[in-house]
């Protein structure tokens, strides 16, 4: 690890003057050549071709097609038998307890199914309590779910899923109700409405946040009634594998406690994947904003069982992570930021980018700013720019930025930076899955009794999302898809334990040995990244 | 490479590390007691000592940089009694506090929960704004807790006051704040189905046509 001495190489030791001038729009040639020369994404270096499985052909990040393309954690010393009886039975197993997960088990026990959730950390360690941003939800006088969905499909380059998305937008609004109704305390205007702010690559303002804590406002509040709720919660216990049933379909999990080692069969009508998303494989390098059990737990089982991926060549690096002090690498600026005025600055104090373009194109603005030698450098060797907060309290009155953003104001200064003077050292950080598990409206996959929400479902966004559509998405499709896979579970028809196996399993390793002969492929899924013996460039 | 202590155990580490990279620099790892390593999930609550000084502090250990001499455990998890409710069935929100903590009148004023929080919230006042009903002023003071339970390992009163808390920033929200017009108005249209007609010819349009329809701000 590098051993940093701050007094030496201090990169606030010479600030270039900042130059307000606006920089020029893009045309969409100059768009589209900008992401394809430097978002990660286009590029052609470190990917692979996948060889085995439902997107066999489909090139993919190295890291991603590495846990796709991996041999089961449970076949170290061959795969082992399926017990005489299952551990427990219930109609609906939900693995996973960030907010889609939550959603799913209250709603599902609700409509009187017996549901039981595993997770891998404990219930709220996710990525959403992490949202800082807000939520998109169309309730302006001079918007609607119309103007979001089209915005929506705009913002995903086209290529989102418009049935997904209109269900989105419409029922949006009644799930705030719904939060609200819980004790959700959003932002509120003089008048009592809730507050709406801009977001980037929206036509309205059309964001609703609670500071700058939305996701933990929101997590602590869906916690406290899911401990309520009667729901069978089991902390420390990642599903380790899927278990199949009759015709190939989905028939319950093997799950692992991580505190003994031992492992828990699970008979289930139905199986909701709600693992979230994979920053911690640190596609390209990347550090990453995503909470420490990010590692695509869900994808890698549902694709061992013949579940399509969507889009899963598509990452948002969201453009301003904190790329200095380096142990606060990858921590998110939220883009709300940009919305209230902050501004972005290359090593010469000019601007480079318009802030509110979309993430995708801001990101790949700052790559190019760092690879063409304009970036500013690290102790620790990296590049960044500056982020600018203080424009923010210049325009929008003095305490603008401490009464908006008091998380990022907090954690700044615990490490020395004071946001509302000086301006914050960014660099794009691995954010958000945009792609995942193919699915319907109901969170359907292609296995049948085999269910996805939030994160780890792909097609709402297509190829990019715009901030505060993940954070509504996890919880209308969470809510959404709890209720339908709880109804079908209940109604399933019943098969035996004796129907019950892990043949996909065996079926997928062979497959693996046909095309890698010799070779010993990687074991999945991950649960745990291990900082212990790779110490990750961006972190060290 | 500085001297620090992890579960009473010597180590060398660089400097310039939090203590959970600390942790696992020393090959520890760390599984309970970690969650979002972004300061907001509160799994890595920590307490720690500094040499020469009898103090006993306590933070986040994702977000606390190691110092030399300093000696450190994570307190994973710490055990809290915590009330069964339905917000929306509550018959009086304010009552309802003393129904279910009814502990929550007992603070002994000691300022040891303010001291302790990692978050720098005044933890002490929130307790008495919660008892005297001012429910607002608990949101306004609590918005930041990270639920890490800090507070609740050195109340002498033995309340747990982010639970508390938490308590009353729903019952402002929930029952005591009008709910907003504008989401209202919203959900009318919507029950409506004014947008129904347009959503779904949206949907039915060629990629290219919605491409059109969709593609200027
Ligand atoms: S109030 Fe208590 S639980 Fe909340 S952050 Fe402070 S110490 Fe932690
Ligand atoms: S620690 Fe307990 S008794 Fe002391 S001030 Fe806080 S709430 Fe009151
Ligand atoms: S790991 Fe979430 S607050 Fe430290």
């Amino acid at each position: 690890m590098t051993v940093e001495n701050p007094s030496s190489l201090n990169p606030y030791d010479n600030l270039p003057a900042f130059d307000p001038g606006e920089p020029g729009s893009f045309s969409p040639e100059e768009r589209e050549e900008l992401l394809r020369r430097y978002y990660p994404d286009y590029r052609p270096d470190r990917k692979a071709t996948l060889h085995v499985g439902p997107n066999k052909g489909e090139v993919l990040p190295d890291e991603v097609a590495s846990i796709l393309e991996s041999r089961s954690i449970l076949a170290t010393e061959g795969l082992p038998a399926v017990p005489s009886s299952p551990d427990i039975e219930v109609d609906l197993l939900v693995i996973g307890g960030g907010g889609a997960g939550i959603m799913a088990s209250i709603f599902a026990q609700e409509a009187g199914a017996r549901v039981l959730m595993a997770t891998k950390l404990r219930v709220g360690d996710s990525n959403t309590v992490m949202a800082e941003g807000g939520i998109q939800v169309a309730l302006g006088e001079d918007d609607s779910p119309v103007q979001h969905f089209k915005d929506a499909y705009r913002g995903g380059h086209f290529t989102g899923d418009p049935e997904l998305l209109s269900v989105l937008v419409r029922e949006g609004p009644e799930v705030i109700s719904w939060l609200v109704k819980k004790g959700v305390l959003f932002d509120r205007d003089p008048s009592g409405n809730l507050s709406l702010r801009k977001g980037g690559g929206t036509s309205r303002p059309r964001l609703i946040s609670a500071k700058d804590y939305t996701g933990l406002e929101v997590v602590r509040v869906l916690k406290e009634d899911l401990l309520n709720s009667g729901v069978n919660i089991w902390e420390f216990s990642p599903a380790v594998e899927l278990l199949q049933g009759p015709e190939g379909s989905c028939a319950g999990a093997v799950l692992r406690d991580v505190d003994n080692g031992s492992l828990k069969w699970v008979k289930a009508n139905a199986v909701l994947l709600a693992t979230g998303g994979a920053g911690r494989l640190h596609i390209g390098d990347f550090a990453t904003s995503n909470h420490f059990g990010a590692t695509g737990d869900g994808l890698v089982m549902a694709y061992r069982m013949g579940a399509r991926l969507l889009n899963m060549e598509s990452f948002q690096y969201h453009p301003t992570g904190v790329i200095y002090p380096s142990e606060m690498a990858g921590m998110l600026i939220t883009e709300a930021v940009r919305g209230a005025g902050a501004r972005m600055f290359n090593r010469d104090g000019k601007r480079f980018v318009q802030e509110l373009e979309t993430r995708d194109v801001v990101a790949a603005s700052i790559i190019r700013e760092c690879e063409e030698g304009r970036g500013v450098r690290t102790p620790s060797g990296h590049h960044g720019v500056y982020l600018d907060l203080t424009s923010i309290d210049r325009e929008m009155g003095e305490g603008t930025v401490e009464r908006r953003f008091p998380n990022i104001v907090k954690l700044m200064g615990k490490h020395q930076v004071d946001c509302t003077k000086q301006p914050i050292l960014v660099y794009p950080t691995l954010h958000y899955q945009n792609g995942g598990i193919a699915s319907d409206t109901s969170g359907h996959t292609q296995v049948e009794g085999l269910y996805v929400a939030g994160e780890a479902s792909g097609g709402v966004h297509g190829k990019n999302r715009l901030m505060g559509n993940s954070l509504l998405e996890v919880f209308v499709y969470g809510r959404r898809v709890g209720v339908d896979a709880a109804r079908e579970a209940m109604s399933r028809k019943p098969f035996s334990w004796h129907e019950v196996n892990l043949g996909h399993v065996d079926r997928f390793q062979r497959d693996l040995e046909k095309e890698f002969p010799g070779t010993s492929r990687p074991e999945a899924p991950i649960l745990f990244p291990d900082y212990r013996k790779h110490p990750h460039p961006a972190r060290s | 490479m500085i001297q620090v202590w992890i579960n009473g155990k010597e180590w060398q580490v660089p400097e310039g590390l939090t203590m959970i990279q600390a942790m696992w620099h020393t090959g520890h790892e760390v599984i309970h007691g970690i969650g979002c390593l972004g300061g907001v999930c509160g799994a890595c609550a920590a307490v720690y000592r500094m040499p020469g000084n009898f103090r006993l502090f306590n933070a986040l250990a994702c977000q606390t940089l190691v110092k030399e001499g300093m000696a450190f455990s994570l307190i994973a998890s710490y055990p809290t009694q915590r009330a069964h409710y339905d917000i929306e069935q509550i018959p009086d929100a304010k009552e309802g506090l003393f129904t279910l903590y009814p502990e929550s009148a007992t603070c002994r004023n000691c300022n040891a929960c303010t001291e302790v929080c990692p978050q720098g919230i005044d933890v002490r006042t929130s307790v008495w704004q919660a008892a005297f009903g001012d429910f607002k002023g608990v949101a306004e003071t609590t918005m930041s807790c990270v639920m890490c339970g800090l507070c609740v390992s050195r109340c002498i009163a033995e309340m747990a006051p982010h639970e508390i808390a938490l308590y009353a920033r729903r019952a402002y929200g929930s029952r005591e704040l009008p709910f907003p017009e504008n989401l209202r108005q919203r959900m009318d249209s919507i029950e409506a189905g004014t947008y129904d007609e347009e959503l779904v010819r949206l949907t039915r349009l060629s990629a290219d046509q919605l491409k059109t329809e969709c593609g200027a701000k």
